[in-house]
């Protein structure tokens, strides 16, 4: 049963960003490193994935501890899907960089922290361990503060001291969870506390906790009300690290409130009405704060709000179905977020602004770029067959089921907001006849740079769009798993079993 | 003994919440730093405390007595003071390059993020 080979996604991106640490000085070998590592980490996960889907559950006990005493790592399928989808962006990310992240950052070691993250990022979704998701977590926001910082613009720092002040704080709120946890059960294997919490006579007790889970999770994943940081700070950066932390850092937060309320606390009455409530302001606060907003990538940003609240949705609605459909959505959300910043940082290169009203005229001047561009959008907004159609279509085939109107109702008024963003952010940018822009001397433009540098913008954009019309088109196996993963998540005996033995 | 270690997780808690809602930005790295003291102090209590019983099999036995310290919460705390650390410090530096870059230590101040380009 101890496989320590599950690990290796992990432990390969470590190797990665030491090896980085060492060409410290010269550039070009820095990127040629990040790309062939992210591309065998890609296909080390797509292994893991594999393995756990034809052999089931597997584990590895760190040091040979046995559970509960040890550190778990599991890779069920949920897991490894997630671990899967990380290695996916963080090869598109790591292509799109190599084109778009300026030599002084690739100077202040922005490849080795890069790689960092990504391996919080896998180590996260990994463990079984609760405390040793917390150790993940720090390792997250540590290699996210950095990120966000490198370069030290005004906006940039301004941005991550919203960021950094949030990040922390919901690291206290998690780790006091932590703490009466343990104090509850005495344990921190996420398996046992599974059985154990259910066991706990003081259910008022239990509630807390769950509370205080649900309130440090939804910092992290930019929650309604917590989730003014994100706006604050996801478009300050390069384009490739708002992509990398658009596509994953929230979506960690929403893995976490996934597993931690399936697997430790099954959500009573109270506490799932709480999660809808959450997750209908969730989708309304964002959808409404993308409408105002002139600047693309903090539209961007408001949208990953409004659509962390579908997911929220389905963990509210708490069937197998519609968490089948948060899953689903989870997995169509990583890659079209991603893609999306990229997109806006490629049109950042060739106008030179972000702000909707200067730009225009994109599709006149680049009509296939555009046509390319639009995958992702469309994806986004969920036109079927398109990957974002599927997930909704899970999610409300879930609330119906358990007659939850509310949750219907709003996850459609979300798709429409969603559907009106986009047309306004299509018509506004490629569409409409633009404004003459002065050229800015600082920027470098998009003709100036070198044809390696333009292939790997474009190829990282094109990869995942092509991912995201997989996964739109090759819905009914993506469906399958998510359905297989929700089961096992609303019945985790599996798991239970497969990291306690018996 | 508990009684003692409630009041002063209270008090911490209390204080780095007040600390952090104020508008300077050091206040705020102290709000965040006497919440992170809260925290491990709180593990430190719900771990059990026990006096004078380490967690040490004695050589003619070959289990644990029935009362014992339980370690676990330590190395909790320990992990948590190094990381909290790392991170206190990364912050500390930030506030000070934020202090230069936008020339005022007043969070009501820093609202460039929120301007429209």
């Amino acid at each position: 049963m101890n496989n320590p080979y599950i690990v290796l996604p992990v432990i390969f991106q470590l190797f990665i960003a030491v090896l980085l640490m060492f060409s410290w000085n010269s550039k070009n070998i820095q990127k040629l490193i990040s790309v062939t590592g992210s591309l065998i980490a890609l296909v080390i996960s797509i292994l893991l994935l594999v393995k756990v889907n034809t052999e089931g559950i597997q584990i590895m006990q760190a040091g040979g501890w046995a559970a509960p005493f040890g550190i778990t790592f599991v890779a069920d399928t949920f897991s490894s899907l997630l671990v899967l989808l990380t290695a996916i962006a963080g090869l598109a990310v790591s292509v799109y960089s190599v084109g778009s992240i300026r030599n002084a950052r690739v100077k202040f070691g922005y490849f080795p922290i890069f790689h960092l993250l990504i391996m919080g990022l896998s180590g996260a979704f990994l463990t079984g361990d609760i405390f040793n998701l917390y150790v993940w977590f720090e390792i997250i926001i540590i290699s996210s503060f950095v990120l966000l910082t490198i370069g030290g613009e005004k906006a940039q720092i301004e941005g991550a001291i919203k960021y950094v002040t949030m990040n922390l704080l919901a690291s206290v709120i998690f780790l006091t969870a932590i703490a009466i946890l343990y104090g509850l059960t005495g344990s921190l294997n996420m398996a046992d506390l599974s059985l154990r919490v259910a066991e706990i006579e003081n259910r008022g007790l239990v509630n807390v906790t769950a509370v205080l889970f649900l309130v440090g999770f939804g910092i992290k994943s930019a929650v309604f009300p917590l989730y003014f940081w994100l706006p604050a700070s996801y478009h300050t950066p390069p384009p490739a690290i708002s992509a990398i932390f658009g596509g994953l850092l929230t979506k960690v937060g929403v893995y976490a409130l996934l597993r931690v309320f399936t697997l430790i606390f099954v959500p009573d009455a109270f506490l799932s009405t709480v999660i809808m409530v959450l997750a209908i302001f969730t989708i309304l606060s964002g959808g409404i704060g993308a409408l105002i907003q002139n600047n693309m990538r903090k539209v961007i940003s408001y949208l990953i709000i409004c659509h962390i609240g579908f997911m929220l949705a389905g963990l509210g609605v708490y069937s197998s179905l519609a968490i089948a459909g948060a899953i689903f959505y989870l997995v169509h959300d990583i890659v079209v977020k991603t893609n999306l910043f990229m997109v806006s940082g490629l049109i950042f290169k060739f106008k030179g602004t972000y702000s909707m009203r200067l730009l225009g005229s994109f599709y006149k001047e680049h009509p296939k770029l555009s046509l390319l561009m639009a995958v992702p959008l469309f994806s986004l907004v969920g036109i079927p067959p398109l990957s974002g159609f599927w997930g909704k279509l899970l999610i409300l085939q879930g609330a119906i089921e358990q007659t939850n109107i509310l949750v219907v109702v709003f996850v459609i008024l979300g798709s429409f907001l969603t559907l009106f963003i986009i047309a306004r952010l299509w018509s506004e940018v490629f569409w409409k006849d633009g404004p003459e822009l002065p050229e800015k001397k600082h920027i470098k433009y998009f003709n100036a740079l070198k044809p390696l540098k333009r292939r790997a913008m474009i190829g990282s954009i094109l990869f995942l769009s092509l991912i995201s019309l997989g996964i739109g088109f090759g819905a009914e196996w993506v469906m399958r798993l998510s359905i297989k993963i929700a089961e096992n998540l609303m019945d985790p005996t599996q798991y239970i079993q497969a990291v306690l033995g018996n | 003994m508990e009684i003692l270690l409630v009041i002063i997780i209270g008090l911490l808690y209390a204080a780095g919440i007040y600390m952090m809602l104020r508008r300077s930005l050091v206040k705020l790295i102290i709000g965040l730093i006497l919440l992170g003291n809260g925290a491990n102090l709180l593990i430190f209590l719900l771990g059990k405390i026990v006096k004078g019983q380490p967690p040490i099999i004695a050589s003619s036995e070959k289990m644990l007595g029935e009362l014992y310290a339980d370690p676990v919460p330590q190395a909790l705390i320990l992990t948590a003071i190094v990381i909290s650390f790392g991170l206190q410090a990364f912050a500390i530096i930030l506030v000070k390059r934020a202090y230069k870059v936008v020339k005022t230590d007043d969070l009501d101040e820093m609202n460039a993020t929120d301007e429209d380009l």
